[in-house]
């Protein structure tokens, strides 16, 4: 057991935080949340100065302990948030490059990498969300096109992305795990119409997304056809076991500024809300120590495609997440109801944590049934 | 970076774990707990040459010489097999004195209010006066509380969230192994949904801990270790109680050892200052 980091691995850091050092105060600040065009301008001009810098591929190519220190650094400095790029960089592409061809790797990669191309994800349907095998929206075969129609739901980014991970039934009498493919979809396709959504905290964060007889290259599909689940099952372990890791750091800087609030409210002096927060920081310690211990994992067994394990992360820290904006509560007192202080939308967010990417009872039985072996239920 | 056992590691570790089985296995567990106060000098003594005492002592002085992750592990397997006697303070005594390396003299220490297994140590480190006896909860544990608190060491914390830890993993597997055999309604009780969602809180509760415990292993940071005691505390104490649950009525028997985890756990999480004391540290370093 080590926890100590090799001298090339210290000299990058190095690299890096002189680097951040150099450009951070020459960003300018993050566009208003309903901003979408801003948002994607931003976010995506964040990702080409990393291109630019050699830093943009930390979150592939990179050796996972190298990219640990990445989202260490980034996070410490107080960089940007992956924001719009949350699906390309953290599981379509990953997806592509663990299963796509080389015409495929070639065509959708580099643009991510260089934050030239925003993607969403179109998995959910509003009659498929934890049962995603259930997705109905057809995919009927062409010529060199599948013809697309049905609707997807809560579809993040939706409206400032160019590419959409979908999910379509390309044969309808196949036992439901079968009969799915998995498409890269241009969001400019004739026949697209996306609704924006509102959230519980105000903002149109996701939308609905309607498909009417949209043409899709058959050229586009990612793995065989009908293989679609098997897919899929690559992308979530990606988007539930490592998309969720540098938020970990982000809590904890959270928790300090909350030690500092109640110092400065008189709150610090009421020893259960303390005693609260010396809780909260041994939970959050805890998580990135799981998070390195995977790390290292991965790392022995020569990296690849995340396991099971990642549901245990991301259950664990969906949970702690919404603790800490609770306590973030009690340190506000009644200024935890004014949507201007800080944290008080970060509380009503971190409501969708133990639900998407799979929700809490999902993960659980995950859990139980590939890490505990138990009999399957139903 | 390579935050996981090395070879050398699991290799110790699959060595205690066998010679825990051996020395002391289920029949010698409930013939502990039929003679409760008696501890095994014979089984001290082969603790002793196998080192668990002397683990962390200098070879120059007639230590193994390894370290706190080494410790960590052995401790984690003490805890695993409900190994009774004053092992933290034994361990912990080792160098200073006599006789507490190789095993020959058992040793105890005032921990919080309480003392483990006064009567039946050779020496009690710690002022004891005014010791009362309590008719302990936990049948391998007796225990005396004294009126002044004694101070906890840093690195017993640490080896005492060890055996919280192995009480988890086992209990884990207690838990899972009766899900998957137990029969009701014609399928295995781990069937059902209610059921393998307690389990899986059991093994993420563990895992978490198992983490902590680790890390602070290694860094031996004070704020990792009183992380490492809270987590391992909660995932002995509730693992226990849930592992219960999932006995049923079984699992309400003096016959099942579930009980005996959960009892351990509870006098385990009593050392030092509970909670409170490694909530606050944790809080001061917040705000430091
Ligand atoms: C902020 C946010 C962003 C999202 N972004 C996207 C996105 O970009 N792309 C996308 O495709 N989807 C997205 N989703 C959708 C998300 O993946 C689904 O909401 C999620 O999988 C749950 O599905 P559902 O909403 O249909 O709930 P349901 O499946 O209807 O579940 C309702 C309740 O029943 C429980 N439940 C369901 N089945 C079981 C079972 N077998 N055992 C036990 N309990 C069960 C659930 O845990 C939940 O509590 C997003 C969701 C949110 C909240």
């Amino acid at each position: 057991m080590d926890l100590s980091y090799t001298p090339e691995e210290e000299e990058f850091r190095a690299r890096l935080r002189e680097w951040l050092a150099k450009v951070l105060p020459t960003l300018p600040d993050r566009p208003a949340p309903e901003d979408w065009p801003g948002r994607r301008a931003y976010d995506l001009g964040w990702q080409r100065m990393l291109h630019d810098a050699g830093y943009a591929d930390v979150h592939w190519d990179a050796s996972p302990t190298t990219r640990l220190i990445f989202l260490e650094e980034t996070e410490e400095a107080g960089a940007p948030y992956v924001g719009a790029n949350f699906v390309g960089l953290l599981h379509a592409g990953p997806t592509i490059a663990a299963e796509g061809t080389a015409e495929q790797r070639a065509r959708w990669l580099p643009p991510i990498l260089r934050g030239e191309e925003v993607w969403c994800q179109g998995f959910s349907e509003p009659g498929a969300g934890s049962d995603l095998a259930a997705l109905r929206t057809r995919a009927r075969r062409e010529g060199d096109d599948y013809v697309v129609s049905g609707s997807k739901i809560w579809t993040s980014h939706a409206e400032v992305a160019d590419w959409c991970e979908l999910l379509v039934r390309t044969d309808p009498d196949a036992p439901r795990r079968r009969g799915i493919s998995w498409l890269a979809m241009p969001m400019d396709a004739e026949g697209i119409t996306v609704r924006p959504l509102r959230t519980l905290a105000g903002s149109a964060e996701f939308a609905e997304v309607f498909l009417d007889e949209v043409r899709v290259p058959v050229a586009n599909r990612v793995g065989a056809e009908h293989d679609g689940w098997r897919v899929t099952m690559v992308t979530l372990s990606f988007e539930r076991g490592t998309a969720f890791v540098g938020e970990v750091l982000a809590c904890r800087r959270v928790l300090g500024q909350l030690a500092c609030a109640a110092r400065e409210n008189g709150r610090w002096d009421d020893p259960v809300l303390r005693r609260r927060l010396g809780r909260l920081e041994a939970e959050f310690r805890a998580l990135w120590r799981l998070t390195q211990w995977n790390v290292s994992a991965a790392e022995v067994s020569g990296g690849g495609v995340p396991g099971v394990g990642g549901s245990l992360f991301k259950l664990r820290y969906s949970h702690a997440r919404q603790d800490l904006y609770d306590a973030a509560a009690d340190v506000l007192g009644p200024d935890r109801l004014d949507l201007d202080r800080p944290w008080v939308l970060d509380r009503l967010s971190s409501l969708s944590y133990t639900i998407a990417a799979g929700t809490s009872q999902i993960q659980r039985t995950i859990v139980a049934e590939r890490m505990l072996g138990l009999p399957r239920g139903r | 970076m390579r935050f996981q056992l090395t070879d050398d590691q699991h290799a110790l570790r699959a060595g205690v774990r066998q010679l825990l089985e051996r020395r002391f296995g289920h029949e010698a567990l409930r013939a502990a707990v039929d003679a409760p106060g008696r501890l095994d000098r014979g089984l001290w003594r082969a603790l002793g040459e196998a080192g668990f005492f002397a683990l962390r002592l200098p070879e120059a002085r007639g230590g193994v010489g390894l370290g706190l992750p080494e410790a960590v592990l052995v401790f984690e397997e003490a805890g695993r097999a409900l190994l009774p006697g004053p092992l933290v303070a034994t361990h912990l005594a080792a160098g200073s004195v006599p006789g507490a390396a190789t095993g020959e003299t058992v040793v105890a220490a005032v921990d919080g209010e309480l003392v483990e297994w006064l009567d039946g140590a050779d020496a009690v480190l710690g002022d004891t006066s005014g010791a009362v006896p309590l008719r302990s909860l936990d049948p391998l544990t007796p225990l005396h509380r004294v009126p002044v608190a004694g101070v906890t060491d840093p690195v017993g914390s640490l080896l005492t969230a060890a055996e919280q830890l192995g009480t988890a993993g086992r209990v884990c597997e207690l838990a899972a192994q009766h899900a998957r055999t137990r029969e009701q309604f014609g399928r295995p009780v781990g069937a059902f949904q209610a059921v393998q969602h307690l389990c899986a809180d059991l093994l993420v509760r563990a895992e978490i801990a198992r983490v902590a415990v680790y890390a602070a292993a290694v860094t031996a940071d004070p704020a990792d270790i009183a992380a490492a005691r809270l987590l391992a505390d909660e995932a002995a104490v509730r693992g226990a109680r849930d592992c219960l649950q999932v006995h049923g009525g079984m699992g309400f028997t003096w016959e099942a050892d579930v009980h005996l985890h959960l009892k351990r756990a509870w006098v385990r999480a009593q050392r030092g200052d509970g909670d409170t004391q490694s909530e606050e540290l944790l809080a001061a370093r917040l705000a430091g």
